[in-house]
């Protein structure tokens, strides 16, 4: 680097081929350039999808790498390196750039040739790069991008005089549009086969020397006719609306809402689709395997694990098409600007923001939208405190114990009741953690100058569709392989502790597995906390993810068939009071349920739940192994069956009619009204010599068997109170049972602040190039996690 | 570009001007790295510097230099010191 050269100004002869026939390897290409001179685009235009993303070894710089398909079946890779003022190694970016060209970087060789990039429509403070570029004496493309800006506002230049000038070959394009781009191919063809101009000997300024650089740059623009653009006209209308006093805040405020809410609610419907094609896949996949085992591990295992990560790729899309659209159009600069001030109150900087914001949803894109900070110190902050976002899978959890513990009151009149208060202190909760920790992390090990923050606003430009969408594609794949690797292996490893030892052959009671093991193992651990061993084994596997927990606790408390799961208000059962201490009371043959002012579900067979609302009374009149059989003596019941094996009989007995349920479905009865109604699955109908089939939207009227056939009803009219209560309001039931106050709002506080997700876990490992600062991050988050759901167990005792 | 210590309370810097006000750049009074990678951004002494916009609450501001636009804090700002 910075040899002066000395020699006189030609252009240097053809180096000789390299032999003719294959070359033994691929040649590469470098991409090198300032930010915001197009090089991405450039890059996507040349290699369309055959690219792949990867981090330097050692350094979490970022690069692409991709193969450029040229004529009669050659190509050629191409690197995107990333953008740099100058090559004098002193960011990170920078010393990936400078390592890169001069064939220092492991696992990689030195590039044959280099594609620089530059702005054409700034080109004077451009050219100040084509400086030590050219300097590396490798065969160079100069490539002036923004051509069709430079022409509309008016700027020219002279390009076979700057051609020789530079002593390197020039071309003109529109990077965005593809104008111009073939000389590009040309280029690359020469250098599969050599023919590129070699060493540029031209006469260099020393380049550690960026005055005379500059002055040389101008000295260049003049010689070749270079007449700088007019001032972009429309980005300096469309700033004085963003950066209004008044206007900017109010779209940088409406931005961020609209991002919030598209990640969260816009996703949802996706997000459930994908919940209903795993769920579907996994049993149809199931009926595929013989062995009980094998099927266990690839649903409750493979299928279950992997779908809980594959679940947020529509969340992630979505955020990354935003930030694209907000990147590439250069509003992001500006939300960056306005941001600012009081990112910096925290010792943060404004590109902090939008990552912060993301975390929201998952951290997981969040701490790979770091990315966009430069200044390390800055990026390893926010990836440290963006776990402490409440993100969207916290919420089930949340809403579990919300709805277990919190009374459904109001605290502000009707707008705000109790448990939505609950669970916006939780969110505030996260932030405060969040900016306490930057705040400790920029005055301690991560200190750094304030002063550090220089932004460039590029104009503002138009996406494009295909840059957004090669961003999209790019992004899903990192997230997949990256996140769903770990979580398969966490998965499988989940699964077999909770399915070994076998006992006789069979996988064992939850409370007898190895995962029931390490519950008891921790429980003198989590006692302080108010949890108990069966919150031990949800935390374990909440380990893997935080949602987990959930369907965890839902496989722990699950009450066992032929008892009852939930009772509310007067119920009664073979003249027994029931209350919520009776819950897995045995419903036994020939007993009835009566309820007065109350509701109970009973668990009748594995799968099928019967509801009683109230006023009602039903007998169970067969309980053999293949048979169930229910009367409903008076009012109003339920049976909802979400499993159903076609030897089994199950039906209900209402008037003169033998109800035979035969497929998984919800299916409603009502004595008073005498009418049988089939909500979804199929019935059939037995009375006498009459026999009515039921199918989805249809209702049949029990009062004569004489006349009795199937009617069609409003599924979407007719709504009950009885629907609204499913299986999780049994889960909260068990768990108000079996935790105190205090130790519910611990766990909520242990949720809040612990690192749960073996997934943030490998993409921190992969952003920061090390096990460092996951570790530190796990320790920290965990440990302020234990601490504070310590405290909060023992007050909320004190207080109750 | 130098280190300098001393207080130039004569010097106007660069928090000085006005909206829409110019002044010719004399001199970066930073540390070398944070100099060198302004003057890379084209804060180069000797060209002309313009206040443009600025975030709400006037920090940070953008000013228009060599062709771009470049958002520097108030203490940044403060160390360019104008001709």
């Amino acid at each position: 680097m910075g040899d002066c050269h000395g020699c006189p100004n030609n252009i240097a002869t053809l180096a000789p081929p390299p032999g003719m026939g294959a070359p033994a390897r691929s040649h590469i290409v470098a991409i090198v350039g300032p930010p915001n001179s197009g090089k991405s685009t450039l890059f996507n235009r040349l290699t369309g999808l055959r690219q792949k993303v990867a981090n330097f070894p050692g350094v979490t710089v970022e690069h692409r790498m991709g193969k450029v398909k040229l004529d009669q079946g050659r190509d050629v890779f191409v690197v995107d390196l990333p953008g740099v003022y100058s090559l004098t190694p002193r960011t990170e970016d920078e010393r990936v750039t400078h390592d890169v060209l001069s064939g220092r970087m492991k696992d990689l060789p030195r590039p044959d040739a280099v594609l620089l990039i530059l702005d054409s429509t700034n080109l004077s403070r451009h050219l100040v790069l084509a400086a030590p570029v050219l300097s590396l004496g490798l065969p160079t493309l100069v490539i002036l991008n923004m051509a069709d800006d430079l022409k509309s506002r008016g700027g020219e230049l002279n390009v076979s005089e700057l051609a020789m000038q530079l002593g390197s070959p020039v071309a003109l394009i529109s990077a965005a549009k593809g104008m111009g781009v073939e000389k590009i191919f040309q280029f690359l063809s020469g250098t599969t086969i050599g023919a590129a101009p070699k060493a540029p000997l031209i006469q260099l300024p020393v380049i550690q020397d960026i005055p005379k650089c500059r002055a040389w740059a101008t000295n260049i623009g003049k010689k070749t006719g270079y007449h700088a653009p007019a001032p972009p006209l429309w980005t300096r209308r469309l700033d004085a609306f963003f950066l209004h006093p008044v206007a900017g805040p109010l779209v940088f405020l409406f931005v961020v809402v609209a991002v919030f809410q598209t990640i969260f609610n816009g996703a949802r419907p996706l997000m459930d689709g994908i919940d209903e094609l795993i769920k579907t896949s996994g049993i149809w996949l199931g009926h595929l395997l013989p062995n009980e085992a094998l099927r266990s591990l690839l649903i409750d295992g493979i299928w279950t694990g992997v779908g809980s990560v594959i679940i947020f790729l529509p969340q992630i899309l979505l955020l990354f098409l935003f930030i694209g659209i907000l990147e590439d159009s250069g509003y992001l600069a500006r939300a960056a600007l306005i941001a600012d001030r009081t990112m910096a109150r925290f010792g943060l900087q404004g590109k902090s923001f939008i990552p912060l914001l993301s975390a929201y949803a998952c951290a997981v894109p969040a701490i790979m939208a770091t990315r966009t900070i430069e200044d390390k110190r800055d990026r390893i902050a926010t990836i440290l405190i963006a776990p402490f976002m409440t993100c969207s899978a916290r919420l089930p959890v949340y809403i579990l114990i919300i709805g277990a513990f919190i009374p459904d009151k109001n605290v502000l009149g009707p707008f705000l009741g109790m448990r939505a208060a609950v669970l916006l202190g939780l969110y505030i909760l996260g932030f405060v953690a969040a900016i306490l920790t930057a705040r400790l992390l920029k005055s301690t090990v991560l200190k750094s100058r304030r002063s550090s923050f220089m932004l460039e606003m590029p104009p503002y430009r138009w996406p494009t569709a295909r840059s957004l969408a090669l961003r999209l594609v790019d992004r899903s794949k990192v997230f997949l392989m990256r996140a769903g690797t770990v979580i398969l292996g966490v998965a499988i490893v989940i699964w077999a502790l909770s399915y070994l030892p076998l006992h006789e052959g069979k996988p064992p009671a939850i409370e007898n597995s190895f995962a029931s093991g390490i519950g008891h193992f921790v429980e003198p651990a989590i006692k302080p906390l108010g949890f108990n061993w069966k919150i031990g084994i949800g935390l374990v596997t909440s380990l893997a993810a935080r949602e987990t927990i959930v369907s965890t606790l839902g496989t722990i408390y699950a009450p066992r068939p032929g008892t009852v799961d939930y009772a509310e208000g007067q119920v009664a059962m073979g003249g027994q009071n029931l209350d919520a201490k009776s819950i897995g009371a045995e419903f036994t043959l020939g007993q009835s349920i009566t309820t007065l002012n109350g509701k109970a579900e009973i668990l009748l067979t594995p799968g099928v739940f019967l509801r009683l609302g109230p006023n009602t009374s039903a007998t169970l009149v067969a309980a053999g192994l293949a048979d169930t059989r229910i009367r409903l003596d008076r009012g109003h019941a339920m049976i909802e069956v979400d499993q159903i094996f076609s030897e089994n009989h199950l039906g209900l007995t209402q008037g003169s009619f033998a109800i035979d349920l035969l497929k998984k479905g919800s299916y409603d009865f009502d004595a008073a009204g005498k009418n049988v109604r089939v909500f979804d699955g199929a019935a059939v109908a037995t009375g006498g010599t009459h026999r009515v089939e039921l199918n989805g939207g249809q209702e049949l009227n029990t009062s004569a068997t004489s006349d009795a056939k199937a009617n069609g009803f409003d599924k979407k009219t007719f709504h009950g109170d009885i629907y609204d209560w499913g299986r999780d309001k049994g889960l909260q039931q068990a768990l108000h049972q079996d935790m105190t106050l205090g130790g519910a709002v611990a766990l909520l506080v242990f949720f809040a602040f612990a690192m749960q997700c073996m997934s943030t876990i490998a993409v921190v490992r992969r952003e920061t190039g090390g096990w460092f600062w996951p570790g530190v991050q796990f320790a920290y988050m965990t440990g302020l996690a234990y601490l504070c759901a310590f405290v909060t167990n023992h007050l909320a005792s004190l207080w109750a | 570009m130098q280190l300098s210590g001393k207080k130039r309370s004569s010097a106007k810097n660069l928090t000085e001007l006005k909206p829409g006000e110019a002044g010719v750049l004399d001199k970066l009074d930073l540390p070398e790295a944070d100099a060198q990678r302004l003057m890379e951004m084209g804060f180069v002494p000797g060209h002309s510097v313009t206040r443009g916009l600025s975030a709400p609450g006037g920090d940070p501001r953008v000013f228009r230099v060599d062709g771009s636009e470049v958002a520097l804090r108030r203490e940044t700002a403060r160390r360019l010191i104008l001709k």
